[in-house]
């Protein structure tokens, strides 16, 4: 009897090839869907406004009318009109630097934890204790060490990234199925060669999780890491804002860095979803 | 003239303990076998008799901790490509394609990436996935999921093929399938194989000889020669005589503690 004849089971057939039914409907109710809450929270923001609950929240059309002179300029003309680029450039350069650099330090010391047991004596009780201080706490030594300025924003987001990719790298590295090494040893795969072929590839779905969970605290921690003395930036933008007690300006800022950090995840999520195809529960 | 006297596998009285903090555990005791090249051997017992810590010994995965594990003649020290092992939850590289797990072993010894196509093409074939050749083990079944573990354990040349319990997990039919297709490879290639299972059924389809063990300490109750022909008839009568035989030996040790 062959091998071949009796090969298939009709069980099974890659993901892709299953027929799907697609109409206008199913095509357009995820992004009715997400467009809910918001528009409530829209609603509720103009009824709220417009009955005086508040004074001190302008309309959403004010606010909506201020986000077209932040980014194009031409109806208040003031020191912030058509500075959205500028700002938001100035934010994405710390944002992703300090996220470099925390990818940078976090992937090799999280491997090294992972893989050695001395370099996990050695380093995982300092970063526990280090890890529950937030990045606010940092702020003023931040500054003493790095001085008003850049360096410190960078310094602070890229605090606020480490330990995500840190912890999610450990993570990965130390939950590789054991099953795998005896694997790949009986295959001739043994040694310092099972690191490459067998730790780094079954960690890359967690190591992609840290780096994703580290972009968006590094958004998060912007406002923070903009409190250092910088001129530029939604942070600063955030803080002048309340300085001057514009709210507006201040909302802007906020929604922008919602959006800014919304499209770099979307982005990252692309990236592994293309890298990850192999991985059935990831695909975010 | 050495060689074929040589039995490819030799364990000779060997035990293996398992120490957990304040307590030892006797998971082999005093193993004594020999397999020959070429023979389909089946260890069948419950739980705890220790077929999988003998099966792991012989691939190198765990030492004995007194007696002399030999392949052909010299100590296994540890796992060899030579000793192939297909595991009962697959192992499978969920990163790899079906083609890149098989040329995994190719790769390793160091060939070139136009050998280890002949290679895995050859071997995809011989399993009867050529549709899933770029597939990810996610989107296989089991059954094929296991057709996979086999060809990665042959295309790495291996000349003794250990199983642990392979079909275990496999729903009925898929299991019976597989079954004849095992077999259709064991006697076209002239592997060895040593088989873990806890079918008595599974072990009489399959082997010339089928190793009953019993649990409490594990170890090696008897060793049954099957002079049944092939193909083997599941209803027969010599079928179910030693069924029938096999399975009194698998339950002799209740029998003692009984009395």
């Amino acid at each position: 009897m062959s091998i071949a004849q009796t090969s298939l089971s009709p069980a099974v057939v890659p993901a892709d090839t299953r027929p799907r039914r697609r109409s206008l409907w199913s095509g357009v109710k995820p992004t009715m869907l997400a467009l809910i809450v918001p528009a409530l929270l829209l609603a509720f923001w103009q009824v709220a406004t417009t009955l005086q609950w508040t004074r001190l929240i302008p309309t959403p059309y004010a606010v909506a009318e201020y986000m077209v002179d932040f980014a194009v300029g031409g109806i208040y003309d003031d020191a912030y009109s058509a500075t959205l680029l500028t700002h938001l450039l100035a934010s994405m350069s710390r944002v992703y630097g300090g996220f470099a650099l925390a990818a940078l330090f976090a992937l090799p010391i999280g491997l090294m934890i992972g893989r050695m047991p001395w370099a996990r004596m050695l380093l995982d009780p300092f970063l526990q204790v280090m890890r529950p201080i937030p990045v606010t706490a940092w702020l003023p030594l931040s500054m003493i060490l790095f001085g008003l300025g850049a360096k410190s924003a960078f310094a602070l987001v890229c605090l606020g990234a480490f330990y995500p990719i840190l912890l999610n790298t450990v993570f990965g590295v130390r939950a590789v199925d054991p099953k795998l090494f005896e694997a790949a040893s009986m295959l001739g795969c043994r040694g310092n060669a099972q690191f490459y072929k067998v730790v780094l590839p079954a960690a890359v779905p967690s190591i992609f999780t840290g780096l994703r969970l580290g972009l968006g605290l590094a958004w998060f921690v912007i406002v923070v890491g903009e409190m250092t003395g910088v001129p530029q930036g939604l942070g600063a933008v955030i803080m002048d804002g309340r300085t001057l007690s514009r709210t507006e300006l201040v909302i802007c800022g906020m929604i922008v860095i919602g959006l800014a950090g919304y499209l770099s995840d979307r982005i990252v999520v692309a990236i592994g979803n293309r890298l990850l195809r192999w991985s059935p529960n990831h695909h975010g | 003239m050495a060689e074929s006297a040589t039995p490819i596998i030799e364990i000779k009285g060997v035990s293996k303990v398992f120490r957990m903090q304040d307590q030892t555990i006797h998971a082999l005791s005093e193993a004594n076998l020999s397999i020959d090249k070429g023979e389909f051997v089946c260890l069948i017992g419950a739980s705890g008799c220790g077929k999988s810590t003998l099966l792991r010994i012989m691939a190198g995965f765990e030492q004995p901790s007194s007696g002399d594990a030999l392949m052909w003649g010299r100590p296994i020290a540890g796992p060899d490509p030579t000793r192939g092992m297909v595991f009962q939850d697959y192992a499978l590289f969920p990163w790899l394609s079906v083609r890149d797990n098989i040329g995994f072993g190719p790769g390793a010894r160091g060939l070139s990436s136009g050998e280890i196509k002949q290679i895995t093409d050859k071997f995809i074939d011989l399993v009867g996935l050529a549709k899933f050749a770029n597939a990810y083990p996610h989107q296989l079944s089991g059954g094929m999921k296991q057709r996979v573990a086999i060809a990665r354990v042959l295309a790495n040349d291996a000349e003794l093929v250990l199983m642990d319990e392979p079909f275990g997990a496999l729903d009925a039919m898929t299991r019976e399938r597989l079954q004849d297709e095992l077999l259709d490879i064991w006697q076209r290639t002239k592997l060895t194989v040593v088989f873990v299972t806890h079918s008595v059924e599974e072990a009489i389809v399959l082997a010339n000889r089928v190793v009953v063990m019993t649990p409490g300490p594990g170890r090696i109750e008897s060793d049954n020669s099957l002079g049944l022909p092939r193909p083997r008839d599941v209803s027969s009568p010599e079928f179910n005589d030693i069924r029938r035989v096999l399975g009194a030996k698998l339950h002799s040790h209740h029998a003692k503690k009984a009395a």
